[in-house]
Protein backbone atom coordinates (compact mmCIF):
# COMPACT_ATOMS: atom_id res chain seq x y z
CA UNK A 1 0.00 0.00 0.00
CA UNK A 2 1.41 3.54 -0.73
CA UNK A 3 0.13 6.62 1.29
CA UNK A 4 -1.13 9.48 0.63
CA UNK A 5 2.29 11.37 1.09
CA UNK A 6 4.21 8.81 -1.55
CA UNK A 7 1.57 9.61 -3.91
CA UNK A 8 1.95 13.21 -3.67
CA UNK A 9 5.22 12.99 -3.22
CA UNK A 10 5.73 11.21 -6.36
CA UNK A 11 3.29 13.53 -8.58
CA UNK A 12 5.45 16.53 -7.32
CA UNK A 13 8.91 15.23 -8.55
CA UNK A 14 6.93 13.89 -11.91
CA UNK A 15 5.75 17.63 -12.33
CA UNK A 16 8.55 19.06 -11.09
CA UNK A 17 10.36 17.72 -14.21
CA UNK A 18 7.72 17.85 -17.03
CA UNK A 19 7.61 21.87 -15.80
CA UNK A 20 11.49 21.47 -16.39
CA UNK A 21 11.64 19.88 -19.40
CA UNK A 22 9.04 22.18 -21.06
CA UNK A 23 10.07 25.34 -19.88
CA UNK A 24 12.61 26.24 -22.49
CA UNK A 25 10.56 25.19 -25.12
CA UNK A 26 7.04 27.57 -23.80
CA UNK A 27 9.87 30.32 -22.89
CA UNK A 28 10.24 29.94 -27.05
CA UNK A 29 6.65 29.87 -27.85
CA UNK A 30 5.60 32.67 -25.49
CA UNK A 31 8.82 34.97 -26.95
CA UNK A 32 7.72 33.76 -30.62
CA UNK A 33 4.22 35.04 -29.95
CA UNK A 34 5.09 38.30 -28.30
CA UNK A 35 3.11 36.96 -25.16
CA UNK A 36 0.92 38.90 -23.24
CA UNK A 37 0.28 40.84 -26.70
CA UNK A 38 -0.36 38.05 -28.83
CA UNK A 39 1.11 39.12 -32.37
CA UNK A 40 2.11 37.03 -35.41
CA UNK A 41 4.44 39.49 -36.47
CA UNK A 42 7.84 38.14 -36.18
CA UNK A 43 6.54 34.63 -37.64
CA UNK A 44 5.63 36.00 -40.81
CA UNK A 45 8.65 38.63 -40.82
CA UNK A 46 11.28 35.28 -39.80
CA UNK A 47 9.53 33.51 -42.45
CA UNK A 48 10.33 36.40 -45.07
CA UNK A 49 13.76 37.40 -44.36
CA UNK A 50 14.71 33.50 -43.12
CA UNK A 51 13.58 31.80 -46.41
CA UNK A 52 11.89 29.56 -44.32
CA UNK A 53 8.88 28.43 -46.99
CA UNK A 54 12.12 27.72 -49.22
CA UNK A 55 14.18 25.48 -46.29
CA UNK A 56 10.72 24.05 -45.13
CA UNK A 57 10.05 22.60 -49.13
CA UNK A 58 13.59 21.41 -48.89
CA UNK A 59 13.11 19.51 -45.57
CA UNK A 60 9.67 17.91 -46.92
CA UNK A 61 11.59 16.72 -50.11
CA UNK A 62 14.26 15.51 -47.89
CA UNK A 63 12.28 13.59 -45.78
CA UNK A 64 9.78 12.14 -47.64
CA UNK A 65 12.11 10.08 -50.51
CA UNK A 66 14.22 9.26 -47.42
CA UNK A 67 11.38 7.42 -45.50
CA UNK A 68 9.95 6.01 -48.74
CA UNK A 69 13.32 4.60 -49.72
CA UNK A 70 14.41 3.89 -46.28
CA UNK A 71 11.66 2.22 -45.31
CA UNK A 72 10.98 -0.22 -48.47
CA UNK A 73 14.69 -1.27 -48.34
CA UNK A 74 14.36 -1.98 -44.48
CA UNK A 75 11.02 -4.27 -44.85
CA UNK A 76 13.02 -6.16 -47.95
CA UNK A 77 15.86 -6.41 -46.33
CA UNK A 78 14.56 -7.31 -42.93
CA UNK A 79 12.17 -9.94 -44.21
CA UNK A 80 14.36 -12.10 -45.65
CA UNK A 81 16.95 -11.37 -42.59
CA UNK A 82 14.03 -12.30 -40.39
CA UNK A 83 12.58 -15.21 -42.07
CA UNK A 84 14.85 -16.85 -44.35
CA UNK A 85 17.90 -18.97 -43.48
CA UNK A 86 20.77 -18.67 -46.09
CA UNK A 87 24.59 -18.40 -45.67
CA UNK A 88 25.69 -15.29 -44.50
CA UNK A 89 22.59 -14.48 -43.06
CA UNK A 90 23.51 -13.55 -39.05
CA UNK A 91 26.76 -11.51 -40.19
CA UNK A 92 24.54 -9.32 -42.75
CA UNK A 93 22.33 -8.54 -39.82
CA UNK A 94 25.32 -7.35 -37.83
CA UNK A 95 26.86 -5.43 -40.83
CA UNK A 96 24.12 -3.88 -40.56
CA UNK A 97 23.83 -3.33 -36.45
CA UNK A 98 27.16 -2.10 -36.29
CA UNK A 99 26.05 0.99 -38.48
CA UNK A 100 23.42 2.16 -35.23
CA UNK A 101 26.82 2.78 -33.72
CA UNK A 102 29.07 4.84 -36.45
CA UNK A 103 28.50 8.26 -35.14
CA UNK A 104 27.92 10.78 -38.34
CA UNK A 105 31.10 12.57 -37.15
CA UNK A 106 33.21 9.23 -38.03
CA UNK A 107 32.16 9.47 -42.01
CA UNK A 108 31.08 13.07 -42.80
CA UNK A 109 34.27 14.03 -43.66
CA UNK A 110 34.97 11.63 -46.44
CA UNK A 111 31.66 11.16 -47.85
CA UNK A 112 32.35 15.40 -48.36
CA UNK A 113 35.09 14.44 -50.52
CA UNK A 114 33.50 11.73 -52.44
CA UNK A 115 30.07 13.30 -52.87
CA UNK A 116 32.05 16.01 -53.90
CA UNK A 117 34.24 13.88 -56.66
CA UNK A 118 31.34 12.53 -58.25
CA UNK A 119 29.28 15.95 -58.20
CA UNK A 120 26.72 15.21 -55.55
CA UNK A 121 27.56 17.85 -52.84
CA UNK A 122 25.32 20.55 -52.92
CA UNK A 123 22.36 18.16 -54.56
CA UNK A 124 19.58 16.86 -52.47
CA UNK A 125 20.48 13.48 -53.78
CA UNK A 126 23.33 13.97 -52.12
CA UNK A 127 22.06 14.64 -48.47
CA UNK A 128 19.18 12.17 -49.20
CA UNK A 129 21.86 8.82 -49.82
CA UNK A 130 23.69 9.01 -46.66
CA UNK A 131 20.71 9.55 -44.84
CA UNK A 132 18.79 6.48 -46.56
CA UNK A 133 22.20 4.43 -45.43
CA UNK A 134 22.26 5.14 -41.66
CA UNK A 135 17.82 4.62 -41.68
CA UNK A 136 18.08 1.67 -43.24
CA UNK A 137 20.85 0.69 -40.32
CA UNK A 138 17.91 1.55 -37.85
CA UNK A 139 15.01 0.18 -40.02
CA UNK A 140 17.25 -3.48 -40.92
CA UNK A 141 17.50 -4.35 -36.76
CA UNK A 142 13.79 -2.96 -36.77
CA UNK A 143 11.95 -5.04 -39.73
CA UNK A 144 13.83 -7.73 -38.54
CA UNK A 145 12.93 -8.08 -35.11
CA UNK A 146 9.23 -7.82 -36.21
CA UNK A 147 9.84 -10.35 -38.74
CA UNK A 148 11.07 -12.82 -36.32
CA UNK A 149 8.40 -11.97 -34.08
CA UNK A 150 5.31 -12.20 -36.19
CA UNK A 151 3.54 -15.59 -35.82
CA UNK A 152 5.72 -18.87 -37.76
CA UNK A 153 1.78 -19.81 -38.67
CA UNK A 154 0.87 -16.96 -40.89
CA UNK A 155 3.90 -17.37 -42.87
CA UNK A 156 3.38 -20.95 -42.98
CA UNK A 157 -0.50 -20.75 -43.92
CA UNK A 158 0.27 -18.80 -46.77
CA UNK A 159 3.23 -20.59 -48.00
CA UNK A 160 0.88 -23.76 -47.95
CA UNK A 161 -2.14 -21.89 -49.98
CA UNK A 162 0.99 -21.72 -52.49
CA UNK A 163 1.88 -18.30 -52.08
CA UNK A 164 5.52 -16.96 -53.03
CA UNK A 165 7.55 -15.09 -50.77
CA UNK A 166 6.80 -11.51 -52.38
CA UNK A 167 3.04 -12.50 -51.96
CA UNK A 168 3.67 -13.45 -48.32
CA UNK A 169 5.21 -10.12 -47.67
CA UNK A 170 2.97 -7.92 -49.42
CA UNK A 171 -0.39 -9.35 -48.30
CA UNK A 172 0.18 -10.95 -45.12
CA UNK A 173 3.16 -9.96 -43.16
CA UNK A 174 3.19 -6.16 -44.33
CA UNK A 175 -0.58 -5.43 -43.63
CA UNK A 176 -0.34 -6.94 -39.94
CA UNK A 177 2.79 -5.52 -39.39
CA UNK A 178 1.76 -1.89 -39.99
CA UNK A 179 2.48 -0.11 -36.27
CA UNK A 180 6.08 -1.91 -36.53
CA UNK A 181 6.10 0.22 -39.63
CA UNK A 182 4.61 3.07 -38.50
CA UNK A 183 7.51 2.99 -35.63
CA UNK A 184 9.75 2.82 -38.23
CA UNK A 185 8.76 5.65 -40.43
CA UNK A 186 7.93 8.15 -37.50
CA UNK A 187 11.78 8.16 -36.34
CA UNK A 188 13.26 8.13 -39.37
CA UNK A 189 10.91 11.02 -40.22
CA UNK A 190 12.30 12.52 -37.37
CA UNK A 191 15.69 12.03 -38.14
CA UNK A 192 15.80 12.78 -40.80
CA UNK A 193 14.44 16.41 -40.68
CA UNK A 194 16.11 17.24 -37.35
CA UNK A 195 19.89 15.62 -39.11
CA UNK A 196 22.32 19.17 -38.80
CA UNK A 197 25.97 18.33 -39.28
CA UNK A 198 25.30 16.21 -42.96
CA UNK A 199 23.49 19.43 -44.18
CA UNK A 200 25.80 21.79 -43.42
CA UNK A 201 29.05 19.71 -44.48
CA UNK A 202 26.91 18.68 -47.36
CA UNK A 203 25.33 21.77 -48.20
CA UNK A 204 27.46 24.07 -48.55
CA UNK A 205 26.99 26.96 -50.93
CA UNK A 206 23.89 26.07 -52.45
CA UNK A 207 21.34 28.25 -50.65
CA UNK A 208 18.69 27.23 -52.43
CA UNK A 209 18.69 23.48 -51.38
CA UNK A 210 19.43 24.67 -47.65
CA UNK A 211 17.07 22.36 -45.07
CA UNK A 212 15.17 24.12 -41.83
CA UNK A 213 17.61 23.00 -39.32
CA UNK A 214 20.69 24.38 -41.60
CA UNK A 215 18.76 27.48 -42.95
CA UNK A 216 17.81 28.30 -39.14
CA UNK A 217 21.35 28.27 -37.87
CA UNK A 218 22.39 30.56 -40.81
CA UNK A 219 19.02 32.60 -39.09
CA UNK A 220 20.41 32.59 -36.60
CA UNK A 221 23.89 33.81 -37.37
CA UNK A 222 22.36 36.95 -38.95
CA UNK A 223 20.24 37.80 -36.45
CA UNK A 224 22.35 36.99 -33.08
CA UNK A 225 20.25 38.87 -30.35
CA UNK A 226 17.00 39.11 -31.99
CA UNK A 227 15.50 37.05 -29.98
CA UNK A 228 11.77 37.18 -30.53
CA UNK A 229 13.16 36.44 -34.35
CA UNK A 230 14.95 34.02 -33.46
CA UNK A 231 12.32 31.95 -31.74
CA UNK A 232 9.89 32.24 -34.28
CA UNK A 233 12.17 30.75 -36.22
CA UNK A 234 13.07 28.13 -33.99
CA UNK A 235 9.33 26.79 -33.52
CA UNK A 236 8.49 26.85 -37.52
CA UNK A 237 11.37 24.31 -37.35
CA UNK A 238 10.32 22.13 -34.75
CA UNK A 239 7.08 21.98 -34.53
CA UNK A 240 6.50 19.71 -37.27
CA UNK A 241 8.11 16.94 -35.68
CA UNK A 242 6.55 18.32 -32.50
CA UNK A 243 3.11 17.78 -33.68
CA UNK A 244 3.37 14.17 -34.76
CA UNK A 245 4.96 13.44 -32.01
CA UNK A 246 2.24 14.65 -29.54
CA UNK A 247 -0.29 11.89 -31.74
CA UNK A 248 1.80 8.79 -32.09
CA UNK A 249 4.31 8.96 -28.58
CA UNK A 250 4.02 5.82 -27.94
CA UNK A 251 5.91 5.16 -30.90
CA UNK A 252 8.65 7.89 -30.58
CA UNK A 253 9.46 6.32 -27.26
CA UNK A 254 9.47 2.52 -27.78
CA UNK A 255 11.47 3.38 -30.95
CA UNK A 256 14.27 5.33 -29.85
CA UNK A 257 14.19 3.34 -26.82
CA UNK A 258 15.06 -0.08 -28.65
CA UNK A 259 18.10 1.52 -30.73
CA UNK A 260 20.28 -0.19 -27.32
CA UNK A 261 18.65 -3.55 -26.98
CA UNK A 262 20.45 -6.20 -28.03
CA UNK A 263 19.03 -9.67 -28.33
CA UNK B 1 19.87 -18.54 -33.08
CA UNK B 2 19.33 -19.14 -36.73
CA UNK B 3 16.64 -17.26 -38.12
CA UNK B 4 13.32 -19.61 -38.33
CA UNK B 5 12.78 -20.73 -41.48
CA UNK B 6 13.81 -23.01 -44.67
CA UNK B 7 16.90 -22.01 -46.57
CA UNK B 8 16.21 -19.74 -48.97
CA UNK B 9 18.53 -18.34 -51.58
CA UNK B 10 16.18 -15.43 -52.68
CA UNK B 11 17.04 -13.83 -49.55
CA UNK B 12 19.99 -12.42 -50.95
CA UNK B 13 17.82 -10.30 -53.09
CA UNK B 14 15.65 -8.68 -50.96
CA UNK B 15 18.84 -7.81 -48.62
CA UNK B 16 20.85 -6.47 -51.86
CA UNK B 17 19.31 -3.13 -52.50
CA UNK B 18 19.64 -1.92 -48.27
CA UNK B 19 22.85 -3.14 -48.70
CA UNK B 20 24.03 -1.26 -51.38
CA UNK B 21 23.19 1.84 -50.34
CA UNK B 22 24.24 0.98 -46.66
CA UNK B 23 27.89 -0.04 -48.06
CA UNK B 24 28.45 2.92 -50.65
CA UNK B 25 27.15 5.40 -47.80
CA UNK B 26 27.73 4.58 -44.48
CA UNK B 27 30.77 1.58 -44.98
CA UNK B 28 32.48 3.07 -47.87
CA UNK B 29 33.19 6.72 -46.38
CA UNK B 30 33.81 4.41 -42.74
CA UNK B 31 36.87 2.70 -44.42
CA UNK B 32 37.95 5.64 -46.74
CA UNK B 33 38.17 7.83 -43.50
CA UNK B 34 40.19 5.02 -41.92
CA UNK B 35 42.31 5.32 -45.09
CA UNK B 36 42.42 9.63 -44.85
CA UNK B 37 43.05 9.12 -41.35
CA UNK B 38 46.51 7.31 -42.23
CA UNK B 39 47.78 10.40 -44.33
CA UNK B 40 48.52 13.37 -43.44
CA UNK B 41 46.13 15.87 -46.03
CA UNK B 42 44.69 19.79 -46.46
CA UNK B 43 42.24 18.36 -48.32
CA UNK B 44 43.67 19.99 -51.57
CA UNK B 45 47.22 19.14 -52.53
CA UNK B 46 48.86 14.95 -52.61
CA UNK B 47 48.84 13.76 -48.83
CA UNK B 48 51.83 12.39 -47.45
CA UNK B 49 51.75 9.42 -45.36
CA UNK B 50 51.66 9.77 -42.15
CA UNK B 51 51.23 5.81 -40.99
CA UNK B 52 49.47 6.57 -37.01
CA UNK B 53 50.82 10.13 -36.68
CA UNK B 54 47.78 11.80 -36.68
CA UNK B 55 46.03 9.40 -33.63
CA UNK B 56 49.57 9.69 -32.00
CA UNK B 57 48.74 13.82 -32.57
CA UNK B 58 44.90 13.40 -31.46
CA UNK B 59 45.83 12.20 -28.16
CA UNK B 60 49.63 14.31 -27.74
CA UNK B 61 48.20 17.75 -29.19
CA UNK B 62 47.34 19.58 -26.02
CA UNK B 63 44.75 21.09 -27.57
CA UNK B 64 42.98 18.49 -28.92
CA UNK B 65 43.79 16.17 -25.85
CA UNK B 66 41.94 19.27 -23.99
CA UNK B 67 38.87 17.99 -26.45
CA UNK B 68 38.72 14.62 -24.93
CA UNK B 69 38.96 15.95 -21.57
CA UNK B 70 36.24 17.93 -21.73
CA UNK B 71 34.07 15.60 -23.52
CA UNK B 72 34.59 13.21 -20.31
CA UNK B 73 33.09 16.91 -18.73
CA UNK B 74 30.38 16.25 -20.67
CA UNK B 75 29.67 12.70 -20.34
CA UNK B 76 28.85 13.98 -16.64
CA UNK B 77 26.64 15.60 -17.84
CA UNK B 78 25.08 13.97 -20.48
CA UNK B 79 25.10 10.47 -18.70
CA UNK B 80 25.96 10.47 -15.37
CA UNK B 81 23.75 13.16 -14.09
CA UNK B 82 20.80 12.16 -15.96
CA UNK B 83 21.19 8.43 -15.33
CA UNK B 84 22.05 9.13 -11.28
CA UNK B 85 19.19 11.84 -10.77
CA UNK B 86 16.20 9.94 -12.49
CA UNK B 87 17.37 6.64 -10.97
CA UNK B 88 17.33 7.97 -7.42
CA UNK B 89 13.65 9.78 -8.05
CA UNK B 90 12.30 6.61 -9.71
CA UNK B 91 13.48 4.19 -7.19
CA UNK B 92 11.65 6.66 -4.81
CA UNK B 93 8.55 6.77 -6.34
CA UNK B 94 9.18 3.08 -6.89
CA UNK B 95 6.54 2.27 -4.89
CA UNK B 96 3.71 4.14 -6.02
CA UNK B 97 2.00 3.61 -9.21
CA UNK B 98 0.57 7.18 -10.35
CA UNK B 99 -2.17 7.91 -12.87
CA UNK B 100 -1.34 10.20 -15.89
CA UNK B 101 1.55 8.33 -16.64
CA UNK B 102 0.96 8.67 -20.35
CA UNK B 103 1.30 12.36 -20.01
CA UNK B 104 3.92 12.65 -17.52
CA UNK B 105 6.28 10.93 -20.12
CA UNK B 106 5.11 12.42 -23.33
CA UNK B 107 6.33 15.75 -21.79
CA UNK B 108 9.43 14.63 -20.01
CA UNK B 109 10.76 12.94 -23.71
CA UNK B 110 9.93 15.79 -25.10
CA UNK B 111 13.14 17.37 -25.64
CA UNK B 112 14.66 14.26 -27.44
CA UNK B 113 12.81 14.79 -30.33
CA UNK B 114 12.75 18.50 -30.52
CA UNK B 115 15.57 19.74 -33.63
CA UNK B 116 19.02 20.75 -31.35
CA UNK B 117 18.97 24.05 -33.21
CA UNK B 118 16.23 24.91 -32.12
CA UNK B 119 16.97 24.04 -28.73
CA UNK B 120 20.72 25.64 -29.16
CA UNK B 121 18.44 28.91 -29.82
CA UNK B 122 15.99 28.32 -26.19
CA UNK B 123 19.43 28.00 -24.41
CA UNK B 124 21.24 30.71 -25.66
CA UNK B 125 18.36 33.27 -24.60
CA UNK B 126 18.46 31.41 -21.23
CA UNK B 127 22.28 31.97 -20.75
CA UNK B 128 22.01 35.35 -22.32
CA UNK B 129 22.71 38.89 -20.60
CA UNK B 130 19.01 39.30 -19.82
CA UNK B 131 18.00 36.02 -20.17
CA UNK B 132 16.20 34.27 -16.96
CA UNK B 133 18.73 32.76 -15.50
CA UNK B 134 20.67 36.25 -14.80
CA UNK B 135 17.50 37.90 -14.20
CA UNK B 136 16.74 35.40 -11.26
CA UNK B 137 20.22 36.35 -10.09
CA UNK B 138 19.54 39.96 -10.33
CA UNK B 139 15.84 39.17 -8.92
CA UNK B 140 17.26 37.69 -5.78
CA UNK B 141 19.80 40.28 -4.99
CA UNK B 142 23.32 38.61 -6.74
CA UNK B 143 23.48 40.56 -9.66
CA UNK B 144 27.30 40.24 -9.20
CA UNK B 145 27.52 36.53 -10.44
CA UNK B 146 25.63 37.69 -13.53
CA UNK B 147 27.47 36.75 -16.53
CA UNK B 148 27.32 36.03 -20.07
CA UNK B 149 27.42 32.07 -19.20
CA UNK B 150 27.93 30.43 -22.46
CA UNK B 151 31.04 33.13 -23.32
CA UNK B 152 32.81 32.87 -19.75
CA UNK B 153 35.73 30.67 -19.72
CA UNK B 154 35.04 28.82 -16.59
CA UNK B 155 31.30 28.48 -17.24
CA UNK B 156 30.70 28.01 -20.73
CA UNK B 157 31.55 24.22 -20.43
CA UNK B 158 29.53 23.37 -17.44
CA UNK B 159 26.42 25.36 -19.27
CA UNK B 160 26.55 23.58 -22.43
CA UNK B 161 27.07 20.27 -20.10
CA UNK B 162 23.72 21.18 -18.38
CA UNK B 163 21.77 22.25 -21.29
CA UNK B 164 22.75 18.48 -22.35
CA UNK B 165 21.47 16.86 -18.93
CA UNK B 166 18.16 18.85 -19.34
CA UNK B 167 17.62 16.88 -23.06
CA UNK B 168 18.42 13.48 -21.65
CA UNK B 169 16.99 13.56 -18.02
CA UNK B 170 13.55 12.80 -19.57
CA UNK B 171 15.05 9.84 -21.32
CA UNK B 172 16.49 8.42 -18.32
CA UNK B 173 13.60 9.00 -16.13
CA UNK B 174 10.80 7.60 -18.95
CA UNK B 175 13.36 4.08 -19.03
CA UNK B 176 12.97 3.68 -15.49
CA UNK B 177 9.69 4.47 -14.79
CA UNK B 178 9.17 1.50 -17.43
CA UNK B 179 11.42 -0.60 -15.82
CA UNK B 180 10.31 0.00 -12.36
CA UNK B 181 6.31 -1.00 -13.32
CA UNK B 182 7.57 -4.14 -14.37
CA UNK B 183 9.01 -5.15 -11.02
CA UNK B 184 6.78 -7.27 -9.12
CA UNK B 185 4.94 -5.59 -6.16
CA UNK B 186 5.70 -8.57 -4.07
CA UNK B 187 8.83 -7.80 -4.26
CA UNK B 188 8.74 -4.97 -2.64
CA UNK B 189 5.51 -6.35 0.09
CA UNK B 190 8.43 -9.39 0.88
CA UNK B 191 11.09 -6.58 1.10
CA UNK B 192 9.12 -4.87 3.67
CA UNK B 193 7.83 -7.87 5.50
CA UNK B 194 11.41 -8.82 5.85
CA UNK B 195 11.92 -5.09 7.71
CA UNK B 196 13.90 -3.55 4.42
CA UNK B 197 14.08 -0.16 5.09
CA UNK B 198 14.28 2.33 1.70
CA UNK B 199 18.01 1.94 1.34
CA UNK B 200 17.88 -1.95 1.61
CA UNK B 201 15.25 -2.44 -0.61
CA UNK B 202 16.79 0.25 -3.10
CA UNK B 203 19.71 -1.92 -2.97
CA UNK B 204 17.71 -5.73 -2.79
CA UNK B 205 15.01 -4.96 -5.44
CA UNK B 206 14.74 -1.86 -7.20
CA UNK B 207 18.59 -1.77 -8.59
CA UNK B 208 18.65 -5.28 -10.22
CA UNK B 209 15.08 -4.70 -11.29
CA UNK B 210 16.53 -1.77 -13.47
CA UNK B 211 19.68 -3.16 -14.32
CA UNK B 212 18.52 -3.50 -18.14
CA UNK B 213 16.95 -0.17 -18.15
CA UNK B 214 19.96 1.72 -16.37
CA UNK B 215 22.32 0.20 -19.55
CA UNK B 216 19.57 1.29 -21.72
CA UNK B 217 20.31 4.67 -20.49
CA UNK B 218 23.79 4.76 -20.35
CA UNK B 219 24.27 4.10 -23.73
CA UNK B 220 22.36 5.96 -25.08
CA UNK B 221 23.42 9.27 -23.13
CA UNK B 222 26.67 8.36 -23.34
CA UNK B 223 27.00 8.31 -27.37
CA UNK B 224 24.94 11.49 -27.19
CA UNK B 225 27.34 12.90 -25.40
CA UNK B 226 29.86 12.12 -27.71
CA UNK B 227 27.58 12.73 -30.90
CA UNK B 228 27.26 16.57 -29.54
CA UNK B 229 28.13 18.26 -32.70
CA UNK B 230 25.00 19.95 -33.07
CA UNK B 231 25.15 21.84 -29.84
CA UNK B 232 28.69 22.55 -29.63
CA UNK B 233 28.40 24.54 -33.00
CA UNK B 234 25.37 25.66 -32.35
CA UNK B 235 25.99 27.21 -28.95
CA UNK B 236 29.45 28.32 -28.58
CA UNK B 237 31.49 26.66 -31.74
CA UNK B 238 34.23 25.66 -29.23
CA UNK B 239 34.42 28.75 -27.94
CA UNK B 240 35.67 30.98 -26.03
CA UNK B 241 38.80 30.07 -26.88
CA UNK B 242 38.86 26.86 -26.67
CA UNK B 243 36.67 26.21 -23.83
CA UNK B 244 34.64 24.03 -25.07
CA UNK B 245 36.14 22.18 -28.14
CA UNK B 246 35.51 18.43 -28.27
CA UNK B 247 36.34 16.01 -30.46
CA UNK B 248 32.88 15.86 -32.18
CA UNK B 249 33.37 19.84 -33.24
CA UNK B 250 37.19 19.37 -33.90
CA UNK B 251 36.47 16.50 -36.89
CA UNK B 252 34.36 19.63 -38.66
CA UNK B 253 36.83 22.47 -36.97
CA UNK B 254 40.65 21.01 -38.43
CA UNK B 255 38.51 20.05 -42.17
CA UNK B 256 37.01 23.42 -43.20
CA UNK B 257 39.01 25.92 -40.28
CA UNK B 258 42.63 25.18 -40.62
CA UNK B 259 42.64 21.83 -43.30
CA UNK B 260 43.53 19.28 -41.73
CA UNK B 261 41.45 16.42 -43.33
CA UNK B 262 43.68 13.23 -41.95
CA UNK B 263 43.65 14.56 -38.52
CA UNK B 264 40.33 15.48 -38.48
CA UNK B 265 39.43 11.93 -40.06
CA UNK B 266 41.83 10.07 -37.36
CA UNK B 267 39.39 11.95 -34.24
CA UNK B 268 36.50 10.77 -36.28
CA UNK B 269 37.27 7.17 -36.31
CA UNK B 270 38.37 7.23 -32.58
CA UNK B 271 35.13 9.00 -31.29
CA UNK B 272 33.62 5.81 -33.11
CA UNK B 273 36.05 3.74 -31.64
CA UNK B 274 34.95 4.97 -28.00
CA UNK B 275 31.42 4.85 -28.75
CA UNK B 276 32.17 1.25 -29.82
CA UNK B 277 34.06 0.38 -26.83
CA UNK B 278 31.83 1.75 -24.08
CA UNK B 279 28.98 0.48 -25.56
CA UNK B 280 30.74 -3.06 -25.40
CA UNK B 281 31.33 -2.46 -21.95
CA UNK B 282 27.83 -1.35 -20.28
CA UNK B 283 26.37 -4.34 -22.19
CA UNK B 284 29.72 -6.58 -20.69
CA UNK B 285 28.94 -5.13 -17.41
CA UNK B 286 25.08 -5.39 -17.09
CA UNK B 287 25.24 -8.75 -18.53
CA UNK B 288 27.51 -10.15 -16.57
CA UNK B 289 25.31 -10.92 -13.53
CA UNK B 290 26.20 -11.76 -10.02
Amino acid sequence: MTSRAERLGTYGVLSLFAVIAVFPLLAVAAQAFGLPHLSFGAFTEAWRRGHFARYLTNSLIVVTVVVIVASVLSILAGYALGTMEFRGATTLFYVFLAGLMVPTEAIVIPLYFDLRSVGLDNTLPGLMLPQIAQSVSFGVFWMRAYFRSAPRSLIEASRIDGASSWTTLRRVLVPVGRPAILTMVVLIAMWTWNEFLLALVIINSSEDLRTAPLGLSIFQGQHQTEYQLLMAGALIVATPVVLVYVFLQRHFIAGMLSGAIKE
Amino acid sequence: MSPPGEPRRIGYLYVLPAFVVYALFLLWPLLHGAYLSLFHWDGLTVGTWAGLGNYAEAIGDPQLRGSFWHAAVLLIFYAVLPCCIAFVLVSIMSRSRPRGMTFFRTVLFLPQVVAMVAVAVAWQWIYSDHGPINGSLRFAGLGGLTRGWLGDFTWALPSVGLIGTWVEIGLAMVLFLAGVQKIPRELYEAARVDGAGAVREFFAVTLPGLRRELAIALTLTTVAALRNFDLIYLTTSGGPGDATKVPAYEVYNRTFNTGEVGLACAIGITIAIIVFAITAVINRVVEGRP
